[in-house]
C-alpha cells in the first residue's frame, strides 16, 4: 500500500467520522482503485450526508466506471446542498455535454468557471464547449430535402436510390427495415461498385456493363446506369424475385433518365 | 487440382454460353482453380471478380440486405457471374451475353455446396 494512501487509511481508522474519508477516496480513485474508492466513500457519505464533497467525489467515481446518469444524480444532490460546487457543475456540464445538451453544458462549465476560475480543466472544458456551440449556431439549417423524382413508386423514399459517379446522393432515398437513413454511407461504396463494374467489363471483353444484381441474405440490389452520369439502385426484399426486380429497375432507370434529362440547361 | 475443384468447374462449364469458370480465393482473388477458353486471362477475371464481390458486399451489407450470395453483372457483350463458397473461395463464370443465368445459378449454387 502506497504512503499516502496507508496514512490516510490510518487517519480514518482512528477517526472513521472524520472527513478524512473524501482524501483516502480520492487518493484511491486516482490510483484506479475505483471499489476501493467507492467502499471508501460511501463509508464517509453516511457520517456526512450532506457533505457536498462526498457527493462530487462519488460521482467522479461513477463516471469513471462509466454510470453517467447516477454521477448525474449525486452531483445533483452536491448542487442541491451547496448551489456553487465548482465540481458538481463541472460534472454536470460533462454530463450535459454527453447527452448533446451543449447549452446546457456550457451553463454549467461557466457556473463551474464562477465558482473556480483557476481550474485549468474547466477552462479548456468550457473553450471546446464555447466553440461546439458557436459552430453549431453558424451552422447552415438541414440538408434540403432530396427531390422527390420517385414519387408515386414503391419504395420511392427507402429503397430507390440515384447517385451520381463520385457517390452523391442525387434523388431517392434508402432505409433498413429499423428505418435508419443509410443513402449517404450506401451511396458512397455504389461509386466503388460501378467503377470496379466497368472496369471489370472492359478487361474481360464483355463491352459496356448495363447492370448489376446481388442476392442477399435479407434482400436484393440492383444497380443501373440509367445515365452515363449516373447509378440508380433499387433495393427490394428477398420475396421479390430476381427477375421481376430487374423489370422494374429498368421502369425506374427510365424515370430516373427523364428527370436528369430535364435537368439539363 | 482436387477432384472437388475438378467436379464443381466441370459443372459449371457445361451450361451452355460458359466461356470459363474459375474457383477464386475471395480475399486476395487469387486463381485456386480454372477451367477458361483461350483468351480469357485467369488472373484478372479472379482479381476483377473478387474485388467486384468484395465491394459489393459492402454495400449490400450496409443496405441491410446481409451477405451476398449470387452477384450478376450483365455487360453488352456478356456477363459476369459470382457465387461466394464455403471455406472462402469464391465461384465465378464469364459467360455469353445470352447464357441461361438461372441454370447457371443453380449450378453454381450445387457446386459451391460441392465444395463445401
Amino acid at each position: 500500500m502506497p504512503d499516502d494512501v496507508r496514512a490516510l487509511s490510518d487517519e480514518l481508522a482512528r477517526d472513521p467520522a472524520s472527513l478524512g474519508f473524501v482524501p483516502l477516496g480520492e487518493a484511491l480513485r486516482l490510483r484506479g482503485q475505483l471499489d476501493a474508492a467507492a467502499r471508501v466513500v460511501l463509508a464517509g457519505l453516511e457520517h456526512h450526508p450532506n457533505l457536498a464533497d462526498g457527493h462530487d467525489l462519488y460521482a467522479r467515481i461513477l463516471a469513471d466506471t462509466g454510470e453517467v446518469e447516477r454521477a448525474a444524480d449525486e452531483w445533483s444532490i452536491a448542487l442541491a446542498v451547496e448551489p456553487r460546487h465548482a465540481g458538481a457543475h463541472k460534472g454536470m456540464g460533462f454530463v450535459a455535454y454527453q447527452q448533446g445538451d451543449l447549452d446546457g453544458a456550457l451553463e454549467h462549465l461557466e457556473l463551474a468557471l464562477a465558482a473556480d476560475p483557476t481550474d485549468p480543466s474547466t477552462v479548456r472544458a468550457w473553450k471546446m464547449v464555447r466553440q461546439a456551440v458557436d459552430q453549431a449556431a453558424s451552422a447552415p439549417a438541414g440538408a434540403p430535402p432530396r427531390p422527390a423524382v420517385f414519387a408515386g413508386l414503391e419504395g420511392a423514399d427507402d429503397g430507390l436510390l440515384l447517385v451520381d459517379p463520385q457517390g452523391r446522393v442525387l434523388a431517392g432515398g434508402l432505409r433498413t427495415g429499423d428505418r435508419r437513413d443509410v443513402a449517404e454511407e450506401v451511396a458512397a461504396y455504389l461509386a466503388g461498385v460501378s467503377q470496379e463494374a466497368e472496369r471489370t467489363a472492359r478487361l474481360l471483353d464483355l463491352g459496356e456493363w448495363r447492370w448489376i444484381m446481388a442476392e442477399g441474405e435479407q434482400g436484393h440490389l440492383h444497380i443501373s446506369a440509367p445515365t452515363a452520369g449516373s447509378l440508380l439502385l433499387m433495393v427490394r426484399d428477398r420475396s421479390v424475385p430476381s427477375g421481376r426486380l430487374a423489370i422494374l429497375a429498368a421502369r425506374v432507370a427510365e424515370v430516373a433518365r427523364r428527370w436528369l434529362e430535364s435537368q439539363v440547361l | 487440382m482436387s477432384d472437388k475443384l475438378r467436379s464443381a468447374l466441370d459443372a459449371m462449364t457445361r451450361v451452355r454460353g460458359v466461356r470459363g469458370a474459375m474457383v477464386v480465393a475471395r480475399e486476395d482473388g487469387l486463381v485456386v482453380a480454372e477451367s477458361l477458353m483461350e483468351g480469357i486471362r485467369g488472373n484478372a477475371v479472379a482479381a476483377l471478380a473478387a474485388n467486384l464481390a468484395q465491394r459489393f458486399r459492402r454495400a449490400s451489407e450496409t443496405a441491410a440486405c446481409g451477405l451476398p450470395q449470387f452477384i450478376h453483372l450483365q455487360a453488352s457483350e456478356g456477363s459476369l457471374l459470382a457465387a461466394p463458397a464455403p471455406s472462402g473461395m469464391l465461384l465465378v463464370i464469364v459467360a455469353d451475353a445470352d447464357i441461361n443465368v438461372g441454370l447457371a445459378r443453380l449450378e453454381m449454387l450445387k457446386a459451391a455446396e460441392v465444395l463445401a
